[in-house]
């Protein structure tokens, strides 16, 4: 009703500045002989001509709306713009599609937080990152775009690391470890168990928008089926490693709303460093061959 | 050589030969006390903590649950005695004090033995704070698998033993902490599946059974 008002006014505004405009152009004698009647005439068709013209270019701008600044609080489900979080390793997101284009790898540790170390000096931050890098190229290959957590030797938190996949669309979160038990060299995929989390009114629901705080809780059957691609393809290349993934409640993995998995290679306690690096390729192939087998999945938006 | 003089000679030779016999087993001793050295913290764990004791102890086949000895990425049931109070708090102190420091062997152990607990409690809702020190943390094997491991060898062990705990809260030196040691969330609580309580009566057998960390349910393909 009040919008139908502005509308009627705004016609009459219109109509009274085009036959005011029409009746100056006729006192001023350019226009001698035509009768002002019709100049006026003229006049209001021109102006509605061209907002008949104008008003589907405005239709399909899509309102300027500034996305939201990520928040400890909540997770937009679906973002309406990307947004560049600008975080230190971040790298500029791809465009925003439907289909499964990206890849969030996350070394994890880093700075002081050395991880996992072994009696040889063997450091888990370090051994990450030369995975993630092996496995970016893999990634590439397979025409993903792909965003490191880190590029170097820096500590971004768990929150800064889920907001850079957190600002992003069309992509899965993947967070590499090296542990300090377990069979060596073999492999473990975990994804997110559910589990009880205190209740607070920063973890209410609101609207579209997840808890930041369990903002996995939302793609736990897709985080699944992610691991178990993945397990399947550590499982044939690395003896002894399970077929079937495993559920944790992995820090990293709470809060980030997209499918999300943790690997975990085992372990930093063999006697050199050659052991683990040989298993490199493997793993980066590996995790090539999940994703995009995941693809399909992902694009069917199936769990 | 007098009489005496030859039989104070003889039982002299016959010491020595004894000492001499005795040797091999000192050494043994000396040796095994060298390969198990005590931290400081459990040196002064043995002097300066007193056992808890209750007027309701009662020893009873306590069932512990430490790393598999056949396969370390999993847990397994270990009874051994101990003396357990009837009163569920004074309970869980005695157990979770005996699965940080009487863990058969240190291969099999889960929670590092510079850690200690500082408190326990139970709420009505069924929900206990375990309170331990900054080792845990510190001193803790880095890992998603061997963090998870320790969380699940307190909760089992506690719902192995004691009746009415329903989910596990753990905090670090009084304070929610973000993590484990880096993987580990301990935002949440964890879910504690409650046994009956262990009585003398039906003290259960050593289990050889072993329980892994979690593998996620198989899901049917789209």
């Amino acid at each position: 009703m009040r919008r139908t008002t502005e509308l009627f006014l705004l016609a009459r505004i219109q109509h009274n500045f085009a036959w005011s405009v029409s009746q100056d152009l006729y006192d001023s004698g350019i226009l001698v002989g035509v009768p002002s009647k019709t100049i006026g005439l003229l006049f209001i068709w021109m102006i509605a001509v061209a907002q008949v013209f104008a008003a589907p270019a405005q239709s399909t701008q899509t309102p300027t709306t500034p996305a939201p600044p990520a928040q400890q609080s909540t997770v937009p489900v679906t973002p309406q713009t990307p947004t560049n979080p600008a975080q230190p390793g971040a790298e500029q997101p791809p465009p925003p599609q439907k289909s499964l284009v990206l890849v969030v790898l996350d070394p994890a540790h880093g700075g002081a937080d050395t991880g996992a170390r072994g009696l040889s000096g063997l450091a888990e931050s370090e051994l990450v990152l030369s995975y993630a890098r092996l496995a970016r190229i893999s990634l590439e290959a397979q025409g993903m775009h792909v965003i490191l957590t880190r590029q170097a030797n820096e500590d971004p938190s768990f929150d800064d690391r889920s907001r850079i996949a957190n600002a992003q669309r069309g992509g899965v979160f993947i967070t590499l470890h090296v542990s300090s038990t377990g069979q060596p060299g073999t492999v473990r995929v975990y994804s997110q168990s559910q589990m009880a989390l205190p209740q607070n009114s920063a973890s209410a629901p609101r609207g579209s928008l997840l808890p930041w705080d369990r903002a996995q809780f939302k793609f736990i059957d897709q985080s699944r089926r992610l691991a178990e691609l993945i397990q399947i393809q550590m499982a044939q290349r690395f003896h002894g490693s399970s077929e079937i993934p495993f559920e944790a409640p992995v820090r990293q993995l709470r809060t980030v709303g997209a499918p999300a998995v943790a690997i975990e290679i085992s372990s930093v306690s063999v006697p050199n460093r050659a052991m683990l690096d040989q298993m490199g390729p493997g793993l980066a192939d590996g995790i090539a061959r999940a994703v995009v087998a995941f693809r399909t999945i992902y694009e069917a938006g199936g769990k | 050589m007098s009489k005496g003089l030859k039989t104070a000679i003889a039982a002299l030779v016959a010491l020595v030969v004894l000492g001499l016999l005795a040797v091999p087993g000192l050494r043994q001793a000396v040796e095994r006390l060298r390969s198990t050295p005590k931290t400081d913290e459990q040196a002064r764990r043995e002097v300066m903590q007193e056992p808890i004791s209750t007027p309701t102890d009662v020893n009873v086949r306590a069932q512990m649950y430490w790393l598999s000895s056949s396969s370390p990425s999993a847990l397994e049931p270990t009874a051994i005695q101990l003396p357990l109070s009837a009163n569920p708090v004074e309970r869980s102190k005695q157990l979770l004090n005996a699965l940080i420091a009487r863990a058969p062997d240190p291969k099999v152990r889960t929670l590092p033995a510079e850690a200690s607990l500082l408190a326990f409690y139970i709420q009505p809702d069924g929900t206990a704070i375990a309170d331990f020190s900054d080792e845990i943390a510190s001193t803790m094997p880095s890992g998603i698998l061997s963090e998870q491991l320790a969380v699940q060898s307190i909760a089992q062990t506690l719902g192995a033993n004691v009746s009415g705990i329903r989910q596990l809260k753990i905090l670090v030196h009084g304070q929610e902490a973000e993590t484990l040691a880096g993987h580990l969330d301990l935002y949440g609580f964890f879910p504690v599946t409650s046994a009956a309580a262990v009585t003398p009566a039906a003290a259960p057998a050593v289990q050889k059974q072993t329980s892994t960390p979690t593998p996620a349910p198989k899901k049917k393909s789209p």
